[in-house]
């Protein structure tokens, strides 16, 4: 025996590489394994055959797989950041220093105290957690919930940032074959042939699938292919590549494992890739099922064809005496196998009535006995298999011999891999004689041209007996013994993982859960990390004798991607950190970053909410701003407000149909606000519109709204009204724009030059074109603070100088550069509505008291029908009003004002919700907006607001302009 | 994650690369219209399990509308289309039809076309 453990056998491992020892720890333990081993061979052959505990019952679990399928050997892989909870054992190749750590066991693997819910299993049957739910009604509260809470979750979730990169690639073939074994690469060879170009994924480390260790010529076989394959460029192998699911119109992803587990690689740890397949040939092959018989859940009870795996594979002995057990031929390659590595083949047992095929004959002529028409009645052991009851198959259970053994090899039979086919739509047939769901080649999944954008071949579709057509029939067996009493059935596991239990699935039937997909949600089987590879046709299979139909009347639940699970790193991939999304800067960007811009995010837009001065807290910021804007100058950066051009001979009528307000009347040089609907009434965005000239106006929106209101407007251009002659342009970002505000914004522009910004000249809602300190500048005299106020407009690469100069010629004036928020209270001070605030989707203008703004001369503009309706014509909706607290305490957002009774639920009835709510540093006082029923009716009424953990607020229906109510100050 | 060809620009395109807008070929009702019109056309839509006529916006690419018939359940694309066409073109109904023999237009077009401009259409 090697050093690597006492279960290496002394020969053979065609996958690893006996001169490379790799040292790794596995529950503190320090282990070695060898280059080649996956975790569940290092650990096999170290003697450690138990790794891991069941979820429900914690019963000690060993490997029954060797590949994706495995439901037990589940780790903790990893420490800190790099921390992976659930990793597969058996498909995880060792790493040297690997540090692995079983689950779900406490204080350890070999004593777990939550094994007792083992002894509980009477009262813990399917649908446990759902009964909890019903009675006795506060058992659920103090009694169930906080134990299910403290046992669920599989694993644990790792805690810290995770260090390794991930990337993502795309690519385009012609034809992606899924699955590197004879079938797959000999597909890939026929088209590459025909000069199509091929991507072959095979999911494990090594291409050939099944046929180096199940067939003697199997190894010759694929390296031919893959000799063939090599000289052909336009094929592209791709190994440690795991399709995870096929999507509509051939896109498929897959990961590949560039550096998985390798730190210093210096590598990607993983790569997805995005591939738009022209056809997807499905090579997936099958995945062997378990036998349901008594103590099928004893470590050391393994798929056969995963015994001859860690026996030829890894040169691992899962145990010295092997039992095999079975409902076909396949299984005796097993026996075949054990008895060439030097092992021990007590027994073979078949429960067909008869096995004379050429395997069988080959393995008895080795001199073992093959007990015909045979079951297992049970298996006896703990922690690993000691010996093996043996019953006649037709019966129910009478134990004729016992056995000794440590490792039971069964073979259930096979199903194909239809996961991709079905993914898209493909369906299934059941085949009754082969007991298998196999891709229905008239049902195909179709892609854009209506075909069929996948084809299954080998296993994958059925073709069970490639290279092997002198096997037998198998025997379906979904029950050992066929009459096997009630106590065997509770321990006849179906769901390793979940531990479900014929019972289980049986006592579901009885109660009723007719569905495949509502007895998985109920008994949890097939909701394991393995999602149902290993359970969901024994299951379904039960489930149909319970209910007694056939089992394509059952069905299948439905097969959905990742075919294994991705880690959220991959999905990711770079978009993380600062590369998570592309940030919008306007010119000034840096300048604000310098000088203490306290960001928020609008939109793509970063925006100063307020620029902190020393240890100013943002409040603190936000009123001295304010304070120097009202009492003497401010600039606000307006860059990102969205600018689109409309242009164009129909121009005015189109903007006539966007805004409910009349465009197309607006004179040459003057400025408009209005409001946007969308066709349901609702306000969508409004701002202030200007004529550039005859043709052409230039419409401001939101800095949110740009982008939306622009695909507004092209949407009805081009979908409707495609005959008129306009055209829109989003200029917003080649311009910047700053609004310089307050009483002294007129001296300071003055003081540039360049224009003649007088009163007389630039009037209130006129803009006027010409230069500020040379920069080439549009100047629009509006107001969103009710100050004396210009926006000026200057190309986006000379907006930074012009800010600059406005700082520097108004030091004296103590210029004071404001952010969104100042720009906010100045708003809500004036009365003015925020999109977004005054509005949710559900407001319309008329709502706001801004019927003003509605033209009622215009026939039609998006939302005038809607705004017809009954409901939004009814004099009970709910309209702006100002809110002054009586108390003096700031009004909560957001919360509503209760009036007299109950609505049908029990719950108060309300009459109104604020809608802002600021502290106003210019009125010392709190003031707010809200939306009340009947509100401008009711001024002087008091509105009572309960905040649950407050007193009762109360605010007074008040005027919303709690400033300058004649808009003077506009005037400078 | 479909892949249709935008008819202005001619590139087959990514689902990732266009924005959906719905059913297509709706007629709008404005003012003047009755509570009943104005519904169907703002909120009644159909859900069909086979043939479907849908907007779509080549949003990150030319950024024009077009229109598209698929079949909603096997995905097969049976042709895009110009969104300047107020019913599915000639060209489109006979490539349904080749493809969907029993399938018929659910629309009555008028055989005077009063639309301003004549509808082209450009088909994969």
């Amino acid at each position: 025996m090697s050093e690597t453990g006492p279960f290496r056998l002394p020969r053979g491992g065609r996958l690893i590489d006996r001169a490379y020892q790799l040292p790794f720890r596995f529950d503190g333990r320090q282990l070695r394994g060898l280059q080649g081993d996956t975790i569940a061979s290092a650990l096999l052959a170290s003697g450690q055959l138990m790794m891991g505990r069941s979820f429900k019952y914690h019963r000690p679990r060993g490997p029954i797989a060797s590949g994706a399928e495995e439901p037990n050997a589940i780790l903790g892989l990893g420490q800190s950041g790099r921390f992976e909870p659930n990793q597969r054992a058996t498909t995880t190749p060792l790493v040297g220093g690997m540090v692995t750590n079983s689950q779900n066991c406490w204080p350890s693997l070999n004593v777990d105290v939550g094994a007792v819910n083992n002894l509980l299993y009477r009262f813990l049957p399917a649908g446990f957690y759902y009964k909890t739910f019903i009675h006795p009604r506060p058992a659920w509260k103090h009694l169930f919930e906080p134990i299910i809470r403290r046992s669920a979750g599989l694993g644990k979730a790792p805690t810290e940032a995770d260090p390794d990169t991930y990337e993502q690639a795309y690519d385009h073939a012609d034809l992606v074959v899924v699955g590197g074994g004879v079938a797959g690469l000999s597909a890939a060879l026929e088209a590459g042939r025909e000069g199509k170009s091929v991507i072959v994924l095979e999911q494990t480390p090594v291409f050939g699938g099944r046929a180096a260790v199940d067939h003697a010529d199997g190894q010759a076989r694929i390296d031919a292919l893959l000799a063939d394959l090599r000289a052909l460029p336009n094929v592209t192998m791709r190994r440690s590549t795991m399709a995870t699911g096929l999507y509509d119109h051939g896109y498929l992803l897959a990961r590949e494992a560039i550096a998985d587990h390798d730190p210093n690689a210096g590598l990607p740890r993983q790569r997805l890739w995005r591939i738009r397949a022209g056809h997807v040939v499905v090579a997936t092959g099958a995945l062997e099922r378990p036998l349901s018989f008594a103590g099928n859940d004893v470590p050391g009870v393994m798929l056969a064809s995963a015994v001859r795996d860690f026996i030829v594979d890894y040169g691992v002995a899962p145990g010295r005496s092997i039992l095999v057990v079975t409902n076909n031929d396949d299984a005796y390659r097993t026996a075949l196998a054990a008895l060439d590595a030097g092992l021990t083949v007590p027994a073979v047992i078949d429960a067909r009535p008869s096995a004379t095929g050429a395997l069988p004959e080959a393995v008895r002529a080795r001199g073992v006995r093959v007990l015909t028409g045979s079951a297992i009645a049970g298996v006896r052991g703990g922690h690993a298999v000691e010996d093996v009851k043996i019953c006649s198959h037709a019966g129910s259970g009478d134990v004729q011999e016992i056995i000794p053994a440590d490792c039971v090899a069964m073979s259930g039979g096979w199903s194909p891999v239809v996961h991709l086919w079905s993914h898209c739509g493909g369906k299934l047939n059941w085949h009754d004689d082969r007991a298998m769901f196999a891709p229905d080649l008239a049902r195909p999944p179709t892609g854009h041209d209506g075909r069929a954008m996948a084809t299954p071949v080998g296993a994958a579709a059925g073709d069970l007996l490639v290279g092997a057509a002198d096997e037998q029939p198998l025997l379906p067996v979904w029950v050992m013994p066929v009459n096997a009493t009630r106590k065997m059935k509770f321990k006849m596991w179906l769901d390793f993982q979940n531990d479900v239990k014929v019972s289980d699935v049986e006592l579901a039937a009885q109660e009723g859960y007719h569905s495949v997909e509502h007895t998985k949600r109920y008994t949890t089987l097939g909701m394991a990390t393995d999602q149902g590879k290993v359970s969901n046709i024994n299951g379904l299979a039960i489930l149909s004798k319970a209910l007694n139909q056939p089992i394509p009347q059952t069905g299948t639940t439905t097969f959905r991607p990742p075919y294994t699970p991705l880690t959220l790193g991959t999905i990711a991939a770079e978009a993380r950190g600062e590369l998570f999304q592309p940030l919008r800067k306007t010119p000034m960007h840096n300048w604000a970053e310098a000088r203490g811009a306290h960001w928020e995010p609008v939109g793509h837009w970063r925006r100063a909410y307020c620029y902190l001065q020393g240890a100013e807290t943002p409040h603190d910021a936000v009123a001295r701003e304010i304070r120097a804007v009202r009492a003497s100058v401010g600039t606000l950066d307006a860059s990102t407000l969205g600018k689109i051009i409309v242009k164009g001979p129909d121009a005015g009528k189109f903007l006539d149909m966007m805004y409910t307000g009349m465009m197309s009347t607006l004179p040459v040089g003057k400025c408009r606000y209005g409001l946007i609907c969308n066709e349901n009434g609702f306000l969508n965005d409004d701002g202030v519109a200007a004529r550039l000239s005859e043709d052409t106006w230039l419409v401001h929106t939101t800095t949110g709204g740009a982008d939306r209101m622009h695909a507004h407007m092209e949407d009805w251009l081009q979908c409707e009204w495609w005959d008129w002659k306009v055209y829109t342009a989003n200029v917003t970002e080649q311009w910047a724009q700053v609004a310089v505000v307050g009483p002294k914004a007129r001296v300071l522009l003055e003081r540039l030059g360049g224009m003649d910004l007088s009163a007389e000249a630039l009037p209130f809602m006129q803009w006027a074109e010409g230069e500020i300190a040379g920069i080439p500048a549009r100047v629009f005299r509006i107001s969103f603070s009710g100050e004396l106020s210009f926006e000026v407009a200057v190309p986006a690469n000379r907006g930074l100088e012009l800010w600059e100069k406005l700082h520097e010629a108004g030091k004296d004036l103590n210029v004071t550069p404001y952010g969104t928020e100042a720009m906010h209270v100045m708003r809500a001070e004036k009365g003015f509505i925020m999109i977004g605030d005054e509005t949710d989707g559900t407001v319309i203008p008329q709502d706001l008291g801004m019927s003003w703004a509605i033209s009622k001369k215009k026939t039609d503009y998006i939302g005038k029908r809607a705004q017809e309706r009954s409901f939004m014509a009814s004099p009970d909706r709910w309209k702006l009003v100002g809110l002054e607290s009586v108390d003096g305490r700031m009004l909560p957002d957001g919360v509503y004002a209760v009036a007299e009774g109950t609505n049908a639920n029990g719950q108060r009835n309300v009459q109104g919700r604020v809608t802002s709510t600021y502290v106003s540093p210019t009125l010392n006082k709190p003031i707010a907006m809200g939306l009340v029923k009947h509100g401008p009716d009711r001024m002087g009424e008091v509105l009572e607001f309960p905040v649950a953990g407050a007193e009762t607020y109360k605010a007074r229906i008040v005027d919303p302009v709690f400033y300058d109510k004649e808009g003077s100050r506009a005037n400078g | 994650m479909l892949t249709l060809t935008c008819p202005c620009c001619g590139i087959s395109a990514e689902e990732t690369e266009l924005a959906p807008g719905g059913e297509a070929h709706l007629k709008r009702f404005g003012p003047g219209s009755s509570d009943d019109e104005f519904e169907s056309y703002l909120f009644a839509r159909k859900n069909p399990k086979g043939v479907h006529f849908e907007r779509w916006r080549h949003a990150y690419g030319c950024g024009k509308w077009f229109l598209a018939a698929r079949d909603t359940v096997t995905l097969e694309v049976f042709g895009t289309y110009k969104a300047q066409t107020p019913y599915p073109t000639p060209e489109i109904v006979a490539a349904i039809q080749a493809k969907r023999p029993d399938w018929k237009p659910d629309w009555h077009q008028p055989s005077v076309n009063t639309t301003t401009t004549p509808a082209e259409s450009l088909t994969e």
